[in-house]
């Protein structure tokens, strides 16, 4: 069949060639299908394991659950510090139509700070999804005007969070701390993961001293989530929501809370001792010189440390730090103060330790003082004198002017080692930070501490000084109490401390550790004690006791010693205020003291700022806090 | 044998009929191959969109009104198919001018065109009619072509695919230089043009590259290192990688896929349903659905080996090799092989007009299996 054209076509050839192609089609076709596979294999097969593993990893998510926080106790199961439920006000941005609207409406019922509206919307706008974000703390009240208009707020809702409580409010402040929110200096020293969900920590006091302790271990549990994040299943709940039916493998791991301490506090004696000092500014510290239990531990003026547990705007916190009364400062443990007469039954002792006065040898004492040569007159405080006086007399009385021979016999160098024994001159060991030092001066201390040359001599007057606690030293009184308790126990040191027990959580069992011992006051001749010990009970029991007017018809016995610091400039780098000048430049009144003065239980370290002197300021505080003491331990006076 | 026994197959009642039943063209292999992959695929859709009824309704409406585009083009004799194929291009390329001027916003890009009751992608008529022009055009031509001619073919293919890459859309542009390219090679081309033209090609990347909107570099640089941006281009890749690993052999089964139920992965009732696959069934259901799609392309192929022209050959060899060019772009592309550019996959994914498109093709090739004149042995 031939045809006209020159399209004549050879279809013979034509399908040859065609069919060629489909046959390499095939293979090309085939190849691929090859490659596809393989590489459904590797994913499937050989890399299942991974793959698996990544998928769980999508649809769990780990929501911390915090642990809670432990308690705090007295010695006498009083709670000092707890956790109380408190409403939250939470936004899910997914779920709000007009986050502008529902934040206005919220503050339009005082509910949320307008003050921190962009905050706040800023807060929820950076958070994806159904993650939910706090926006304020509701009182009862609040909660219950949101509760009745939930329905208007889609996306807002109330939570209950524990914060924590401080039922002594002022009272307990200074020892067993605060709370407060974790700040980028915390996040520096804790583990953060055991953290993770937890929005508050101890910042001072036995809440961050033993913060391991009372903080627990965070738990988690596993929620099954879309990729928007919208909880699906989540086993603490038992909600199964859209299509999730494989829950396996959602694990909870339950926190275990902190455990509970119990505290050396006596809060009935804290308490007597916060309102002995009312209105004062100062300090008391209490310890049990049988084993280092601080029974007290006050300064004033004090402050609520609820308010940092719930959250201190900037502004009050501003406030509080720069209140000229300083009610932040810890004046217990940091305040440093001329300790004064209270020095004069260490120092005693430490000459009988010495062997360098004979208690029985007399001083006449003119009413001042002047070293051999020297016309300078350090003088005592009463100015007609003391006349002849033994130590006895010269302690009961606080003759000064016996004080400056005794520092003369002793040396600058044997008064430092013997006021160390007793624990001056460095932290007592106390288990909460912010201890200071203070200053026992000497020879050494000197060189140490000042840089030029012609500063760093010593000179004997610093020596006849330092013999009436004037002069370089400082004391704290926290070192004044362990002193007072030292001397109590005869030269046996405990370490102060405020935790007596841990109680665990979860068994309820309490461990009671051992109290620490120091290097004790080695004076092994029990007259030398005995002999400062009687001088001292007649400070508060003889005629002419310094501290006698206000022990007048107590029915126990106390040994204490009074002492007044001069107060040259103002102290502690506080602001110079004019209008307070006067009452700022009074006398410190200090006292130390252990009573029942035969059986001591309780040693005292009182400081009473610009008081006006040891008898008349801090002696009566004293008697208020030992009366109260003793009064509600039913105690009944030994007859001699 | 004589012009005139051309005729012949055509007398009813005569010789091997590869009629169907009822005196319909319907090719039955083609046909229980089709039905079974379009069953799997409404299984997996049902689990990828949550058993949301509407969607599986109307997935179904798409089917039904494929099954119909199927049933009407077998019937159509090839020589009509032929006859119709330059106004049917035209058609394609007016209303994507159409689309390019005027053309609704759809997915940021203009693509779709309202005719009232219905909106379709003109870009999807270029899927077929690109092919059934390089036939057209080689039909009376003798094979193989002469280089003039392949530049026809490549101008042919190329004015369609450009004018969709420029609404933009890569992944249709692309699929019709495919089905073009399939065609023109199919036609013969001798290795040297084919060589040539791959040289060419690939000198023709960076200029290219020069014209990609940025979006569509993002794609290929997120092929190239998905986990780059693990939470924005890249995260697609990764949830599909992940969903399918996670299938293991036997998969997770029906409705248990983690990744899609809980919205990790994305598209998961289109472009990415193949995932959705691999994840409930395994790597024995891939295979499954694989060997199927291989199934109707191996039909495919055998009818373009046994058809009798040059137009109803190439048609039939382009409509099956593309058909198996889509599968292998989605399923590499899902599994992490090729960068992604989104190709539905073939007769499962949900929407579009593209499930129309394929039944029609399917069609075509039942057409012309049906209608092929039996010459006597």
């Amino acid at each position: 069949m031939a045809g006209p054209s020159l399209r004549l076509k050879d279809h013979w050839q034509e399908q040859r060639l065609f069919l060629s192609r489909i046959i390499a089609a095939a293979i090309i076709v085939l190849l691929l299908s090859v490659a596809l596979v393989t590489r459904l294999v590797q994913l499937q097969i050989v890399d299942f394991q991974r793959f698996s593993e990544l998928s769980q990893g999508n649809r769990f998510r780990i929501e911390p659950l915090p642990p809670n926080r432990g308690l705090i106790y007295d010695r006498n199961g009083l709670v000092i510090a707890e956790n109380l439920p408190n409403w939250e006000l939470v936004a899910v941005g997914e779920e709000i139509d007009s986050l502008e609207t529902t934040l206005l409406a919220l503050e339009e019922l005082e509910l949320v700070d307008p003050s921190e509206h962009n905050t706040l919307r800023d807060l929820v706008r950076s958070h994806r999804g159904f993650e939910r974000v706090k926006l304020s703390n509701l009182t009862e009240e609040q909660a219950a005007t949101f509760a009745v208009r939930r329905h208007r707020f889609p996306g807002v809702d109330i939570q209950e969070a524990l914060v924590r409580h401080y039922p002594f409010f002022e009272a307990s402040a200074h020892a067993a701390g605060y709370v407060g929110s974790i700040s980028a200096a915390d996040l520096e020293r804790i583990d953060r993961s055991n953290y993770t969900g937890t929005s508050h920590i101890g910042k001072t006091g036995v809440e961050r001293a033993y913060e391991d302790t009372l903080h627990g271990k965070v738990g988690y549990r596993q929620q099954i989530v879309n990729a928007q994040g919208r909880v699906l299943f989540d086993p603490t709940r038992e909600n199964r929501a859209g299509g999730v039916s494989d829950v396996s493998g959602v694990e909870t791991k339950w926190p275990v809370p902190g455990d509970n301490v119990v505290l050396s506090l006596d809060m009935r004696l804290q308490l007597a001792a916060q309102e002995a000092m009312a209105d004062l500014r100062g300090a008391v510290v209490a310890i049990d010189p049988r084993n280092g239990d601080v029974l007290a531990l006050v300064s004033m003026p004090s402050f609520d440390p609820n308010r940092f547990a719930a959250g201190l705007s900037r502004a009050d916190f501003v406030a509080l730090n720069t209140d000229p009364d300083k009610p932040l400062y810890n004046r217990a443990l940091a305040g440093t103060y001329p300790p004064g007469s209270t020095m004069k039954p260490f120092l005693a002792l430490t000459a009988l330790q010495n062997e360098a006065l004979s208690p029985d040898s007399e001083a006449y004492c003119p009413g001042h003082f002047s070293l051999p040569g020297q016309t300078h007159r350090y003088r005592d405080w009463r100015p007609q004198g003391h006349g002849n006086v033994n130590m006895h007399e010269a302690i009961v009385q606080s003759c000064d002017v016996y004080f400056y021979h005794l520092a003369v016999a002793l040396g600058i160098d044997a008064m430092a080692a013997g006021l160390r024994q007793f624990g001056f001159g460095a932290p007592t060991g106390l288990d909460i930070s912010g201890e200071n030092a203070g200053i026992v001066p000497s020879r050494e201390w000197k060189q140490k501490q000042f840089a030029r040359r012609e500063d760093q001599v010593w000179f004997p007057g610093e020596t006849v000084i330092t013999g009436i606690g004037q002069g370089y030293a400082l004391v704290t009184p926290m070192q004044l109490a362990h002193a007072g308790a030292t001397f109590a126990a005869r030269g046996q040191r405990f370490a102060p401390r405020l935790l007596i027990g841990t109680e665990d959580a979860v068994t309820r069992e309490v461990h009671y550790p051992e109290p620490t011992s120091l290097e004790r006051v080695v004076e092994d001749d029990p007259v030398h004690w005995e002999i400062v010990h009687s001088a001292m009970v007649g400070v508060t029991a003889e005629p002419r006791g310094s501290a006698r007017a206000a022990w007048q018809g107590a029915n126990y016995s106390v040994a204490g010693k009074t002492g007044t610091a001069q107060v040259i400039a103002i102290a502690q780098g506080e602001r110079y205020r004019e209008a307070d000048i006067d009452e700022r430049l009074r006398d410190h009144g200090l006292f130390v003291a252990y009573a029942p003065a035969e059986a001591p239980r309780v040693a005292l370290g009182i400081v009473v700022e610009n008081g006006g002197g040891g008898s008349r300021a801090a002696a009566p505080v004293a008697r208020k806090i030992l009366d109260a003491y003793f009064a509600a331990e039913g105690y009944v006076a030994s007859e001699p | 044998m004589s012009l005139a026994s051309l005729e012949w197959g055509r007398t009813a009642g005569t010789g091997r009929k590869a009629r169907g039943f009822r005196g319909l063209v319907v090719d039955v292999p083609l046909l229980v191959i089709l039905l079974a992959i379009v069953g799997i695929g409404f299984v997996v859709l049902y689990s990828a969109v949550s058993a949301e009824t509407p969607l599986l309704l109307r997935q179904a409406m798409r089917f039904g009104v494929g099954l119909a585009s199927f049933i009407v083009v077998a019937q159509i004799p090839p020589r009509y198919l032929r006859i119709f194929t330059p106004w049917l291009y035209l058609l394609g390329i007016a209303l994507l001018l159409v689309v390019a001027v005027e053309g609704q916003i759809g997915k940021g890009a203009q693509r779709w065109l309202d005719l009232g009751f219905v909106t379709f992608q003109p870009s999807e008529i270029l899927k077929l009619a690109a092919p059934m022009m390089v036939a057209w055009f080689m039909h009376e031509r003798r094979l193989p072509p002469t280089f003039p001619q392949v530049i026809a073919m490549v101008l042919i293919v190329l004015v369609p695919a450009l004018l969709i890459f420029e609404q933009p859309d890569l992944g249709t542009s692309l699929l019709v230089v495919a089905a073009g390219g399939i065609t023109i090679l199919l036609a013969g081309i001798s290795v040297r043009v084919m060589l040539g033209v791959g040289a060419l090609g690939l000198a023709a990347v960076p200029v290219v590259w020069a014209y990609m909107r940025e979006y569509q570099r993002a794609r290929v640089f997120t092929f190239l290192s998905p986990e780059s941006d693990p939470l924005g281009t890249g995260y697609n890749i990764i949830q599909s990688k992940i969903a399918i690993g996670s299938g293991g052999l036997f998969g997770r089964g029906w409705l248990n896929g983690t990744q899609a139920h809980l919205e990790f992965l994305p598209e998961r009732s289109t472009d990415f349903i193949f995932a959705v696959m691999g994840e409930e069934f395994g790597l024995l259901g891939l295979l499954l659905l694989l060997v199927l799609y291989l199934a109707l392309v191996g039909r495919g192929l055998y009818i373009a080996a046994d058809a009798q022209d040059t137009f109803n050959r190439l048609l039939a060899g382009a409509l099956s090799l593309t058909f198996f060019f889509y599968v292998f772009v989605n399923a590499g592309m899902v599994s992490g092989l090729l960068p992604i550019v989104g190709v539905p996959l073939p007769l499962v994914s949900a929407g579009g007009t593209s499930m129309v498109t394929l039944m029609t093709g399917f069609g075509m090739l039942a057409s012309i299996h049906g209608h092929r004149k039996l010459l006597a042995p």
